[in-house]
């Protein structure tokens, strides 16, 4: 069991420094780059939990696709690396608004994550929940039948976002 | 040296130490495969163009990869003024380990003592996982980072075209890819790799439906499956593979007449092997992949299990060959080509094929 430790310290300490990376430094490219080993990480911390297909879909839906679209992005656009000085030179009370914003944002996602420690304490630890995600075909069984109604009205969203976003992007004179 | 090796597959196993041999052997061997591909390339290549290809280094040139590599590793490292230098770095390392970590769930044959060298039988196979054919997916997909990740980091005008390419069209082939595999799975009722390949064990007792009752010679492979449905899904596959391992015709990220080489253009030395040496080691996975989900794996009619894996080293010969072929005879097709194929043949068409073998999954419970 000592090994299952020592990966998991590993691939926590990839998936944090990974997302601190995304956002501690000012090149675009970079933070593409730290985000999917953020979510390498990530997926490894799925298949200790026992859940290798939602590792590898992790991998497969935001490491190998959404985030490709995202460099195809960063890079088509030439975003540049950000410039620190003005952000260097002004007094921290007096930056702008979305740092403001940022800031009570990070304080509430502390809150939660405190209060859903705090639930898991409760039901007794993540060890004895029942470990469903293990099977591809009990998955589907559920997906399919007892959260259908869900499953079908995120298709409807994600479908009604794409039109929205083929809408947009094909008006002319903008 | 060969005896301490095979002392290790023996009981008392030390399970660390056997693993450590099978992952270093078949790392070892991925590599050489690279190797092999190269020489063949240039024989075949010459073969159909009526020369003769390298000769001059040991019988028959056969040592030329060899010397191509002792040229390669002496040649000066250069890397432009204005490139990144962590993600040019980084980027031929992205590739080379994505393509040997790809075949880590892939089986090469059965159980096998290999003529009796070995007292126990040894699984031919890194990990069995139950989600192996997914896995194989999720790397792959993966490794357009490297390629794309070159051509930014290289800061050259040719380097960028070719990595923006080459991620248009993995991301354009993976859905047709994705929906053959969905196929096999389907027909297989498992995603493990060990369990699809030992579905295909045996013979059809049929062509088309139940109902037609021919005698034993159709090996129950899945390529034969609900004919013609599996034969496409197996043409769907391969051609998604020849675009997704960027193979003529289907290789624009390095189109040499428009972009000089694409995304390695300004790479040379080691760094410029790596990337040939990821090219030639997907095409062996690819084509491993297809071997163990279309063509039945290791099992071939009157060939006993622990003989399978020369027949597997068959087929994978054949379907490599067939890649060369295929490079040598097409000419590379247009872009707008590339993307009207991937976008408005190839996935329709799977899409239709997944759902006609759902159908007779569910009629007959094949």
């Amino acid at each position: 069991m000592a090994f299952d430790l020592i990966a998991f310290y590993v691939f926590a300490a990839i998936t944090v420094l990974g997302a601190l990376a995304v956002v501690g430094q000012r090149n675009p490219v970079y933070s593409v780059v730290a985000i999917v080993g953020s979510f390498c990480g990530l997926s490894g911390l799925y298949v200790l939990l026992d859940a290798p297909f939602v590792a590898v879909v992790q991998i497969i839906i935001y490491a190998g696709a959404i985030l490709v679209l995202f460099l195809f992005t960063v890079m088509l656009l030439n975003a540049s690396r950000e410039d620190g000085a003005e952000w260097d030179r002004s007094h921290p009370y007096y930056r702008p608004g979305p740092t403001r914003l940022g800031g009570v944002l990070a304080v509430v996602l502390l809150g939660q994550l405190l209060w859903a420690m705090s639930r898991i304490a409760d039901t007794g630890g993540i060890g004895e929940q029942q470990p469903a995600a293990s099977s591809v075909r009990l998955l589907g069984r559920v997906l399919f039948t007892d959260y259908m109604f869900a499953f079908e009205v995120t298709s409807i969203l994600i479908i009604a976002a794409m039109v929205g976003a083929v809408v947009l992007a094909g008006r002319k004179g903008n | 040296m060969l005896d301490f090796v095979f002392s290790l597959f023996r009981p008392p196993y030390n399970w660390w130490v056997a693993y450590a041999a099978i992952v270093g052997v078949i790392f070892m061997a991925l590599q050489i495969s690279a190797a092999v591909m190269v020489y063949f390339e240039r024989k075949v290549s010459a073969w159909m163009q009526q020369r003769y290809g390298p000769t001059l280094v040991g019988p028959s040139g056969t040592l030329q990869p060899i010397a191509d590599v002792v040229k390669l590793i002496f040649k000066e490292e250069l890397r432009p003024k204005a490139a990144d230098s962590l993600l040019f770095t980084l980027a031929p390392v992205i590739s080379v380990a994505t393509c040997l970590i790809a075949f880590a769930p892939v089986p090469f044959g059965g159980s096998t003592t290999f003529f009796g060298w070995l007292e126990e039988p040894v699984a031919l196979q890194i990990a069995d996982l139950d989600v192996g054919v997914l896995v194989v997916f999720a790397v792959a997909s993966v490794g357009v980072y490297g390629i794309v990740l070159a051509g930014w980091a290289s800061n050259s005008k040719y380097a960028l075209l070719g990595g923006l390419r080459s991620s248009a069209q993995m991301i354009s082939y993976e859905l047709a890819y994705g929906m053959a595999l969905a196929t096999v799975v389907l027909l297989a009722g498992s995603m493990s790799f060990r369990e699809i390949v030992d579905a295909q064990a045996g013979y059809f007792g049929y062509l088309v439906l139940p109902s037609i009752n021919i005698p034993d010679v159709i090996p129950r492979w899945n390529v034969f499956a609900m004919f013609p449905f599996g034969f496409i899904a197996f043409l769907l596959f391969f051609t998604a593979g020849v675009a997704e391992t960027n193979r003529a015709p289907f290789d624009f990220p390095e189109a040499e007449q428009e972009l000089v080489a694409g995304y390695h253009t300004e790479y040379s030395s080691m760094r410029f092997a790596m990337f040939f040496m990821a090219e030639y080691i997907n095409m062996v996975t690819v084509s491993a992949v297809a071997v163990n989900l279309f063509l039945g794996g290791w099992h071939f009619p009157l060939v006993p299990e622990g003989y399978g894996w020369i027949m597997f080293l068959v087929k994978l010969a054949a379907l490599l060959f067939f890649y060369l072929w295929l490079r040598w005879t097409l000419p590379r097709v247009r872009y707008d080509q590339l993307m009207t194929l991937g976008w408005k043949i190839l996935l329709p068409v799977a899409t239709l094929n997944l759902l006609a073998v759902a159908a007779g999954v569910i009629a007959f419970g094949l």
